[in-house]
């Protein structure tokens, strides 16, 4: 269902020492039907490869296939297969649950009859009906997270995409919203493709994994196959046998800003 | 189309529920319209010109929707600091549409604030000579709403964050604006600033709205339409452009 051959993304003149690569190769397979996760540290390219994958970004080289299309040549084809959550919020605070929803339907160009009866299906699902009237901005966190989830499923997509989704989330809701997840890809087959900072989280939902840090997967296969490749006795000590220890904040943001400067001195261009 | 009248209900919508912002931005043209408009009437009046209130109405009306309409297609930064730029870009239909929506919503809540402005403006005291005229007075509100929400939305997607928005009010808006001859009349100006004034699309659009209020027009109807339809496909093309290589 996603396809990813030597998938390479550098910020900047590949050519100047300046230039930051942010993916490195990387090649993945996740079929369809199936939960994958995503997993490095700040700063290791999960949400550029995310943006890569949906159109948002085009590679430096290698292929990509959503359901066998190249995002570069048919975006618009790809976008009707796969919804998303983004790492930061992306709904109108000033229009109510329900016209949030709406709108998503009217873009997605879902037909008036089934986006009425899926709008009702995915609020009542993620238990935001009762408040479907309400203007999102009243929402809390949470609410809003689940708001995003089901409206990233109202086109019926065969993808969808979680860039950490539980961010900043109670315990509860991330429960609820990781047991809504499973239930969707059990009832309605979506293939889900999410990263997390949460090893736990991953560990349950997730049949398989790949550990992503400076840019290249360093492992991947199932979370047993990876205890057992590093003889941790979980994924989190997996995840830091893999990835070392040190914090990796500030060499995030140095690549961010460094970004930032790519973008602005090369007019935008991709 | 579906995608178009959706984005643009949108735009309604969030104009219709900032009840505060629109008395807010009524505001502005009721200032002008009162203290200038009494402040400078003796004047007026004395170097045989007539009611400086009937003069400046028209002038204030045009502000009303330079300024909702060129914030309007500005809001694009705030969608973009919410996050919601993101979900419309993603999403499987031509960014064209999403800007035609967009900017023709923002042309229509300019249309409804210079309506408002002018029942506050009727309220003070001002009377259109001719009411007939009235129908060419709000195609002109629309054209000037068009001509700047698609220019609007062009700075909107060129700019990364509100740093720059102070540059753009004080370089580009107030000065559209002071020399629009909203505030005077364009006859018998220094060379210089005849020059700067004709290079103004605003001052077309008051040019026209005073033609359809009270008469007075400096360069005739023809001119002003033409000019103003001229530069609303022209700051489309140029909007659509500069939105559609909006990067995340």
């Amino acid at each position: 269902m996603i396809e990813a051959q030597g998938l390479s993304k550098v910020f900047g003149d590949p050519k100047s020492d300046k230039a930051v690569r942010a993916v490195d190769d990387v090649s993945f397979t996740v079929k369809g039907g199936e939960i994958f996760a995503f997993l490095g540290p700040n700063g290791a390219g999960k949400t550029t490869t995310i943006q890569m994958l949906t159109t948002l970004l085009r590679p430096t080289s290698g292929t990509v296939r959503i359901d066998g299309l190249d995002p570069g040549e048919k975006p618009l084809e790809v976008r009707k297969r796969f919804g998303i959550v983004f790492q930061d919020p992306s709904l109108d605070g000033e229009l109510t649950a329900y016209e949030n929803m709406e709108l998503h339907g009217v873009l997605y160009h879902v037909p008036r009859k089934v986006r009425a009866e899926r709008i009702e299906l995915l609020l009542k699902l993620f238990e935001l009906w009762d408040r479907r009237d309400s203007l999102v901005k009243t929402f809390s966190g949470g609410m809003r997270r689940r708001l995003e989830i089901s409206r990233g499923l109202l086109h019926t997509p065969k993808i969808l995409f979680l860039d950490e989704p539980t961010l900043g989330l109670d315990p509860q809701s991330r429960n609820q919203l990781w047991t809504h997840v499973k239930h969707l890809n059990t009832t309605e087959g979506v293939t889900v493709f999410l990263t997390t900072h949460y090893m736990d989280e991953a560990e349950k939902a997730a049949q398989r994994v790949a550990i992503i840090d400076h840019g290249r997967i360093v492992a991947q296969g199932t979370a047993d196959e990876l205890k057992q490749q590093t003889g941790a006795d979980s994924l989190e000590g997996a995840f830091l046998k893999l990835t070392g220890t040190t914090i990796r904040d500030e060499r995030s943001s140095a690549a961010d800003a460094m970004r930032q400067m790519a973008k602005m001195w090369q007019g935008g261009r991709r | 189309m579906n995608v178009i009248y959706v984005l643009w209900l949108r735009e309604i919508k969030r104009y219709l529920r900032s009840r505060a912002q629109i008395i807010g931005s009524l505001a502005q043209p009721l200032l002008y319209l009162l203290v200038l408009g009494f402040g400078f009437g003796a004047v007026f009046q004395q170097a045989g010109q007539g009611s400086y209130l009937q003069f400046v109405a028209p002038g204030v009306i045009a502000m009303g929707v330079l300024f909702t309409s060129i914030f309007s297609g500005i809001g694009l930064l705030w969608d973009r600091q919410f996050g919601f730029l993101k979900e419309t870009l993603v999403a499987p239909v031509p960014r064209l549409q999403i800007m035609a929506g967009r900017t023709l919503g923002g042309a229509t809540i300019a249309l409804i604030q210079g309506s408002l402005v002018l029942v506050v403006c009727m309220l003070v005291g001002f009377r259109p000579e001719n009411w007939a005229a009235v129908p060419i007075a709000l195609m002109f509100m629309a054209l000037i709403a068009v001509v700047f929400a698609a220019l609007g939305t062009a700075i909107g997607s060129t700019l990364k964050d509100m740093q720059g928005f102070q540059l753009i009010m004080n370089f580009l808006i107030m000065p559209i604006f002071f020399l629009s001859g909203a505030l005077f009349p364009l006859s018998n100006l220094p060379t210089a600033l005849t020059v700067a004034t004709r290079l103004d699309p605003l001052a077309y659009g008051v040019d026209g709205l005073r033609g359809a209020f009270i008469g007075i027009s400096t360069m005739g109807f023809g001119v002003d339409i033409s000019v103003l339809a001229v530069l609303s496909a022209l700051f489309l093309v140029l909007g659509a452009w500069a939105f559609s290589r909006i990067q995340l």
